[in-house]
């Protein structure tokens, strides 16, 4: 019985390939989205974790040494000595690796790498000639050090651990660049500042911890999967549906037969978590596809904005394979449901009458627009007045799923409205027929309306940053030429080198804790150049005067909003030296916060930091023969003489590389909506004959009919590009104006671009065309015995 | 489970795979212990780095103000990580612990060697990881500090009677096979002093037996742990005894028998026995259970001793690198006193 049940269930399939196709293509590929986007997040994720476990930073209290010194070993072990638990760091470049020596003996922070080496390794990491560990791809671009090297795939991106003795050896350093503190201290301690005055402590900062730093990211794209996700489950939904409407005719004979209800569901769930393992396992391959082709452009883009290295290649996660296997049987069961439900409640005997008539779909459009409309006031009140992040994302997804439920209300009405101007008879058919034909369609144009809302909101938003950073790289990136000289003792040499009338702007910056946060100090030379080209989101009058005569600091906007500081307020530099603030100015894409001090100031501050790196004003003509000169003739190394316009392309290479996860993610979510539509209507194309055969009858021929569909689909399809539309722009307010300040602290500019619209407006109606084609070709062919047979068939 | 932990699976103390904390790995290399070792003091109290691990232990039975008993333990272990006794080859190891009725306090301290963080110096007498100190003018006279994140010590020591050698003048046999260390200990110390404790100082007196012990390898690769006795009973008199535990169950036994003035009388393997005569669960560092023996039933017929040794706590777990229980016990039966009790292997 089981088995002659489930066989006349599976033969459905047999006979519908298409249905099939549709079902498991659907759901694999929100599977695939989904995972994709998860796997992404996790090897990212993973990477933040290796780091904080590597470095500890963030999370521990620090001791660091006067600027420019180190740690003497004496001062450590006095400090043990009086009762701190501090471990000594050695920190270093090593070729393009971090090198990071801990004491293993000491140390507070649980390093992972170390924990997966063998004892062999460990041997040889505490060895005289030492142990270097780190990544493959890391470890094969260090320089010889004479160090045992040890492979590790736990170790941090780009950070190469190793001995605090090894370090100190390799480096060439001594004493320690830093010591870390234990969570928990003793009892009693001396007091540091009787044990080692010289030393300053830094309490544990939030602000480089990359995990938190990034969440807004990870939040995108997770948005991104979850979008996808549920337009494939849309596909599914419709699906199933069909499935089950089909199959009532065998379900009566079925239990007819004598299968009890029970077992029926029973066996009607088995078949359809079978398919949803089958396409769970095809999405999951294709997830991994995804991912692995994204990820480079993920770690170019987490390393690009917040400094967070994350490792380019994907690493297969056990975990990541169950979880995206369950979001499948998940997502079946979710989208299966109500088809579920109404084979649970149906009479055994009720006929395979249509499916739910014009009224009754009326009445669910109703009930749904109130619904998005609903939903639409929440998202109003939450922008307007919602703080944070997760704001921010509540009025994303309610503006999307309200929208969403919106449109077949508007669609309904916006034909209904047609069919009033219509006089002739054939007109006002395609006008009732196609009211008739919108719930069936609905889902899909629900899913095309959110494709294409995200499209145009995502895009404006970066077309929008992009303008904004180009702007700001020609303010920013005026000087002709960039200089870097290697050693402080070569700077005489070079000014001296330079031709009369070459304007000089010294380039150089400190790390330095600003109100609490972690922020550069900037020195900034008096200069036409930045009279003339900066631009303040607010300063006091005559703020460059002020500056130069030192009396007072500029910051940049991430400190300002991060701080909550404004114009006028204090802002303490050193211990001594507290000074107001004139001007605050816009820093895109810059991580930290900034402070700007005159060069007189800067320099008696900050004696220690002398500039080797400088911007040139010359004329244009004259930058290749100069920057060739120093290189010639004062040994520059060509690679610290730059051209502007080179820069400029680097600064805006690593730009595009930000957002190109972003406008792939956009892409095929478009291609999974447009892939709906054409699934919706080829099913629609096979239950909608009876409607069709009367029409055909009454004499219009088969490829008027054809065309007639073509033009509703591409129909539909604009109205809802052009709801899609506003939307759209919704959607970039909010990234712009809410999710964009909260996540990177800044406010964007929104600029609109009309022809980006347009552009996706054609490639969206290019979708729902390609969509419509193949049902609406077939129309046009279907044998006339086929449109006969309607008329001789029950209904 | 953290780094140090696992730098600690290079150095025999704590590597578990031969023996208990890898005490019977072999130990080419490193220097052996000889019977008839003549030894000199103060220069034996400093450290013996061509022997590839070395202890300064002490346990300590103390009495507070309201007859309260509480005991402390304060060690300090060596161990080489490579023969020839470079400095820089040293991995030093510091556990320290405070016992009371109700709860027990026990932290852990690691150093390298070489940069001063931990070390010993024999003349004047000082031994020392991070801020815990054992320091004298001698070794006769010496304060004692220890401390964790909520609790430590600060008592001073004073030698009440001479150094005592164990086993053959200092030479003690630890299997059949010849395994041996160089081991005495100063049993007689009188301590004075406080314990902090979460709730408050405590003003607290009683005694304090030192161990010292080196070796390199001290164990047969068979003998999986020991229980190890330090009793002071009420007659003045001492016993030093322990058990090595072997696989199979067969044990080696040892004791050293001492008079109130200070006069060693070794017993050889068999003359002591120790029989586990209750049992508690004792949660461990990672809050699992373990089934360890708390009260003991020991016999030296020859001094006519058949008394029963029970635990003042039984949760005295040391939840160290190397896992361990040890604590003050009270002796009763033939004869009273007080002791400590280390059972390792469990």
């Amino acid at each position: 019985m089981i088995a002659a049940g489930l066989l006349a269930l599976l033969s459905h399939w047999r006979r519908h390939k298409l249905q099939l196709f549709t079902l498991i293509a659907g759901l694999a590929l929100a599977t695939a989205l989904w995972s994709g986007v998860q796997a992404i997040n996790g090897e990212a994720r993973a990477s933040y974790t290796e780091a904080s476990e590597t470095l500890g930073e963030g999370r521990l209290s620090r001791l660091l040494p006067p600027e420019g010194a180190t740690i003497p070993e004496a001062t450590w072990v006095a400090l043990r000595r009086a009762g701190w638990l501090a471990s000594p760091v050695v920190e270093g470049r090593l070729g393009r690796a971090r090198l990071l020596g801990i004491d293993p003996l000491t140390t507070p922070v649980d390093t992972g790498p170390i924990e997966e080496a063998d004892t062999a390794d460990l041997q040889a990491f505490l060895a005289p000639q030492g142990a270097l560990l780190g990544r493959e791809e890391v470890l094969a671009q260090l320089p010889d050090t004479g160090a045992t090297l040890l492979a590790s795939e736990e170790a941090a991106p780009g950070t190469v651990l190793t001995d605090i003795v090894t370090a100190q050896r390799v480096l060439e350093i001594d004493g320690f660049t830093s010591l870390l503190l234990a969570p928990v201290q003793p009892l009693r301690q001396v007091p540091l500042a009787e044990v080692a005055p010289g030393l300053r402590l830094q309490a544990p900062d939030q602000g480089t911890d990359p995990a938190a730093l990034t969440d807004s990211f990870h939040l995108n794209l997770t948005a991104f999967g979850l979008l996808s996700f549920a337009v494939g489950l849309f596909i599914v939904h419709g699906a199933v549906g069909l499935a089950f409407e089909q199959r009532r005719a065998t379900v009566r004979t079925l239990r007819a037969m004598g299968m009890p209800l029970g077992l029926l569901i029973a066996l009607m769930a088995a078949e359809l978590a079978l398919l949803a393992l089958v396409a769970g396992g095809i999405g999951l391959l294709l997830g991994y596809l995804i991912a692995a082709a994204l990820l480079p452009d993920v770690a170019g883009t987490l390393q690009g904005l917040y400094g967070a290295e994350v490792a380019g290649t994907l690493r297969f996660r056990p975990l990541w394979a169950l979880s995206g296997m369950a979001i499948a049987l998940v997502g079946t069961a979710a989208a299966a449901a109500s088809a579920f439900r109404r084979l649970a409640t149906t009479p055994l005997l009720a006929g395979g009458t249509r499916r739910a008539g014009a009224r009754w779909a009326a009445r669910r459009a109703i009930r749904q627009g109130v619904a998005g409309l609903v939903l639409l006031l929440v998202a109003l009140l939450v922008g307007l007045w919602g703080g944070g992040l997760v704001g921010g994302f509540v009025t994303l997804g309610c503006l999307m799923i309200g929208g969403a439920l919106l449109l077949p209300l508007l669609l309904d009405r916006v034909l209904a409205l047609g069919s009033r101007f219509a006089r002739e008879a054939l007109p006002q058919w395609i006008w009732a027929d196609s009211r008739a034909e919108l719930p069936g369609l609905s889902l899909a144009l629900m899913a095309l309306l959110l494709a294409m809302a995200a499209n145009v909101g995502v895009s404006t938003m970066v077309s929008s940053f992009r303008q904004t950073f180009v702007d700001f790289l020609d303010q920013r990136l005026a000087p002709e030429l960039y200089v870097g000289v290697s050693s402080p003792d070569r700077v005489n040499a070079f000014l001296a080198a330079l031709p009369s009338g070459t304007r000089v702007l010294p380039i150089a910056e400190i790390e330095r804790p600003l109100a609490g946060l972690p922020a550069q100090v900037q020195i900034l030379r008096d200069d036409p150049t930045y009279r003339e080209n900066w631009r303040f989101l607010s300063a006091v009058p005559d703020a460059w005067d002020r500056l130069a005569a030192g009396q007072g600091l500029l910051v940049n906007e991430q400190l300002a909003r991060r701080a909550g500081l404004s114009v006028g307020d204090d802002l303490q530099v050193t211990g001594a030296v507290t000074l107001p603030i004139l001007g605050i100015y816009g820093d895109y894409g810059n991580p930290v916060g900034e402070a700007i001090l005159t060069e007189a100031l800067f320099r008696q501050t900050f004696p220690e930091v002398v500039p080797v790196n400088f911007g040139l004003r010359l004329p244009a003509e004259g930058v290749p023969a100069l920057a060739e000169r120093l290189v010639t003739d004062l040994g520059l190394d060509p690679d610290q003489v730059v051209n502007q316009s080179n820069l400029k392309a680097i600064s805006l290479g690593i730009f595009e590389r930000t957002f190109a996860v972003t406008a792939a993610l956009n892409v095929l979510t478009l291609a999974v909506a447009g892939f709906a539509l054409l699934m919706s209507l080829l099913t629609l194309a096979s239950i909608r004959l009876p409607q069709l055969a009367p029409v055909w009858a009454l004499g219009t021929r088969r490829a008027t009919l054809g065309r007639l569909e073509l033009i509703r689909a591409v129909g539909l399809s604009t109205l809802t590009a052009l709801a899609a539309l506003p939307l759209g722009l919704a959607l970039a307010w909010v990234l712009l104006a809410v999710v964009n300040v909260e996540a990177f602290g800044w406010r964007l500019p929104m600029f609109l671009f009309p022809w980006d619209w347009l552009r996706l407006f054609a490639l969206a109606l290019l979708a729902a065309a390609l969509a419509a084609l193949w049902p609406a070709i077939r129309l046009a062919r279907v044998p006339p015995s086929i449109l006969l047979k309607v008329f001789s068939d029950e209904r | 489970m953290n780094a140090r932990t696992l730098v600690l699976a290079l150095c025999p103390l704590a590597a578990q795979a031969q023996g208990f904390a890898g005490l019977g790995t072999s130990a080419e290399g490193y220097a052996l212990p000889q019977p008839g070792y003549g030894f000199a003091f103060p220069r034996d109290h400093g450290a013996h780095p061509t022997f590839r691990i070395e202890w300064w232990y002490i346990t300590a039975n103390l009495t507070g103000p309201d007859g309260t008993p509480y005991g402390f333990q304060w060690t300090l272990f060596r161990s080489a990580l490579a023969p020839g006794g470079a400095p820089e080859a040293q991995v030093w190891m510091g556990h320290a612990a405070v016992t009371t009725p109700e709860a027990h306090f026990v932290t852990e301290r690691l150093a390298r060697g070489a940069t001063g963080q931990a070390g010993v110096t024999a003349d004047p007498f000082e031994a020392w990881i991070d801020e815990w100190r054992l320091a004298g003018p001698n070794f006769d006279t010496a304060t004692l500090t220890a401390q964790g994140p909520d609790w430590g010590y600060d008592v001073t020591l004073t030698a009440q009677g001479p150094i005592v050698l164990q086993g053959d003048q200092g030479y003690s046999v630890k299997s059949e096979d010849g395994q041996a260390s160089h081991y005495y200990s100063q049993p007689f110390f009188a301590v004075d002093g406080t314990l902090t404790l979460p709730d408050g100082e405590i003003p607290v007196t009683g005694t304090a037996w030192l161990d010292r012990e080196w070796s390199s390898q001290p164990l047969a690769d068979r003998q999986v742990g020991w229980d190890w006795f330090s009793l002071s009973f009420d007659t003045g008199e001492k016993l030093m005894a322990f058990r090595l535990n072997e696989e199979g169950g067969d044990a080696f036994t040892a004791a050293t028998w001492i008079a109130p003035d200070g006069t060693p009388t070794p017993f050889p393997n068999g003359a002591f026995a120790a029989e586990p005569l209750a049992t508690s669960d004792v949660t461990d560092g990672e809050g699992a259970q373990r089934e360890i023996p708390t009260r003991w039933r020991v016999r030296l017929p020859d001094r006519g001793l058949d008394a029963t040794v029970e635990a003042l706590n039984p949760q005295a777990w040391m939840a160290t690198s190397v896992p361990y229980w040890e604590g003050p016990v009270t002796v009763t039966g033939s004869h009273a006193g007080v002791g400590y009790l280390e059972m390792t292997g469990y």
